[in-house]
């Protein structure tokens, strides 16, 4: 009987406007999001899953179109989000490309895609747009807000910004502000896109895209994602053909050509202003006050993450200790750097599903 | 296996007190004080397993390394610091001693004793690094690096102005039997409640 409940059911909601933190208004504004599970009569099982920056609402199951949930090992039913006991929602972000207004989409006052007349968002506006999600739903506590690197910057805003409607969060791989070296790299990936002749001061739908900036930009952020060891683990000094060196400037090494199929498969699915907008969203992300949190944290760090370093959590867990927050914190062992927040199924797993046992009680 | 070190410990707190346990390990101690109404209570713990055991109870956790301090604590923020036969395995004993009696009004601490009468005979007669039921590791095999005696840790806190409010000398672990005399000779474990004088 749960299989039917497990399949996911995509929906967009499409709301009329949305004051946004630059002061402009955006309308009308469309979430795209997809749930998996059922939300229960008392309405108090659901949780809300953020997605990184090239994420999506498609976070469980592989789909028709044979696409893996980012997520896919996390939900389900006797997963870390047991689909059998929570609704789960996932909704692309604001600024996104996935179904979710953003720069791609159409301005109703020319008809034409936005592009960089899209108004410069913020994670709060993010936040802001999947509360009217929820409020749609018919959701007034949720049980859970989660999320990784900036779903966890996503869900530490909604603990802050509705205190009252957030009962827990579980952030991973993510920080109360974003650190310069972030914002550091954020600013390569953009220059890299602005760079590319066929950008075109983002006025490009319709014509030749920006793939080669924005696939630069992929692979620069690629680097950042994974750890040393993990690039030692997963290429070493491979070479991708032959046994010897080509003596030219072609991609002699698998982690070379791994940097650049990872850099071509994402523009197919991914436009380059939404990675514009939404670096930038995360570059203004910096959370001084905490005080108003009332949820019950989960905060994890994983010990080879450079992007978002344990240290980082460790502050950010320092600040909600001082301010007496019910704050677990946890270091997961794991090579696999930044991304290990997608990876580490089994050690996650034990750490979300005990947590939210608890919470759900 | 009953732990009467715990039963012993969650009786020397009362309701309602504010409590941190260092290297609370799997948060046995932390879910006996929650059921036993004292509901605030917060665990340090290295191992991120016995992390994963502590959320899985519900437990308030923090993983990190209690060698290097409370620096994230402020002065008098909890009633209690536990210290539960973890003493004799940390680097910076005086280190950490020191941090449980700025951040806590009272400190408790267990550790195994070393002058209980059968480690004195097993060196004495053997002329081996003891062991013992309580005390099981090879010399080479334990992470115990700093064994002490209920007499060492008296010794210890008059030294550097500590009040010694309490001792108990648990004879054993397994009975609950206390020792009233003899305490350093009897006791398998020695239970301390300190404060620091600084107050007074």
């Amino acid at each position: 009987m749960h299989v039917v409940d497990a399949i996911p059911r995509i929906r967009h909601r499409t709301f009329d406007a949305l004051e946004l933190d630059c002061g402009r208004t955006l309308s009308p504004v469309t979430i795209e999001y997809e749930t998996y599970g059922k939300l229960n009569a008392a309405k108090d099982n659901a949780i809300l899953l953020l997605h990184a920056l090239s994420g999506s609402a498609h976070a469980a199951f592989t789909n028709d179109r044979g696409e893996h949930g980012w997520w896919e090992d996390f939900i389900g039913p006797g997963r870390a989000l047991d689909t059998d006991r929570y609704f789960v929602i996932c909704s692309n972000v604001l600024g996104g490309c996935s179904g979710s207004s953003g720069p791609g989409s159409v301005d109703p006052t020319t008809g034409r895609p936005y592009g960089l007349n899209f108004p410069v968002i913020t994670v709060g506006d993010m936040v802001r747009a999947q509360k009217h999600l929820v409020a749609h739903l018919g959701i007034e506590t949720l049980l859970s807000v989660i999320g990784g690197s900036l779903g966890g910057m996503q869900a530490l805003q909604w603990a802050v910004d509705y205190p009252n409607l957030v009962q827990s969060i579980v952030v991973l791989a993510a920080a109360k502000r974003l650190s310069a070296q972030a914002i550091a790299f954020n600013e390569v990936g953009r220059q890299a896109i602005m760079s590319d002749p066929h950008w075109c001061q983002g006025d490009y739908y319709g014509r030749t895209p920006p793939d080669a900036g924005l696939a630069l930009a992929r692979m620069i952020g690629h680097i950042t994602y994974l750890s040393e060891e993990a690039m030692h683990e997963k290429f070493g000094r491979a070479l991708k053909q032959t046994n010897s060196y080509h003596y030219s400037f072609s991609e002699d090494f698998e982690v070379a050509s791994y940097l650049h199929y990872k850099g071509n498969k994402f523009v197919e699915r991914f436009d380059a202003n939404s990675y514009l907008y939404i670096t930038k969203a995360m570059d203004y992300f910096d959370l001084p006050d905490l005080s108003s949190i009332k949820a019950k944290l989960l905060i994890i760090s994983f010990s080879s993450d450079w992007l978002f370093p344990p240290v980082q959590q460790r502050a950010l867990v320092r600040s909600l200790r001082r301010r007496n927050k019910d704050v677990t914190y946890c270091e997961v062992q794991s090579w696999r750097g930044h991304d290990a927040f997608l990876l580490e199924v089994e050690s996650l797993t034990e750490l979300i599903s005990g947590f939210l046992d608890n919470v759900s009680r | 296996m009953q732990r009467y070190d715990q039963d012993i410990i969650a009786g020397l707190i009362p309701a309602g007190s504010r409590v941190l346990d260092l290297g609370c390990g799997n948060g046995d101690l932390l879910l006996k004080l929650k059921r036993g109404g004292v509901t605030d209570v917060r665990g340090v713990e290295i191992n991120d397993r016995c992390i994963a055991a502590c959320v899985r109870k519900g437990l308030t956790v923090f993983h990190g390394d209690i060698d290097e301090g409370l620096s994230d604590y402020d002065d008098g923020s909890f009633d209690y610091i536990v210290l539960n036969q973890t003493l004799q395995v940390v680097h910076k004993p005086t280190l950490v001693i020191n941090e449980m009696l700025r951040v806590g009004n009272r400190a408790i601490v267990s550790f195994p004793n070393f002058g209980h009468f059968k480690i004195r005979w097993h060196l004495l007669s053997k002329g081996q690094m003891p062991k013992a039921d309580f005390l099981p590791r090879d010399w080479y095999d334990t992470p115990n690096i700093h064994l002490s005696t209920i007499s060492d840790f008296e010794v210890f806190c008059g030294m550097r102005h500590i009040m010694i409010e309490r001792i108990i000398g648990l004879r054993s672990c397994e009975t609950g039997k206390t020792a009233k005399y003899f305490q350093n000779l009897l006791s398998q474990v020695g239970i301390f409640v300190i404060k620091s004088k600084r107050e007074i």
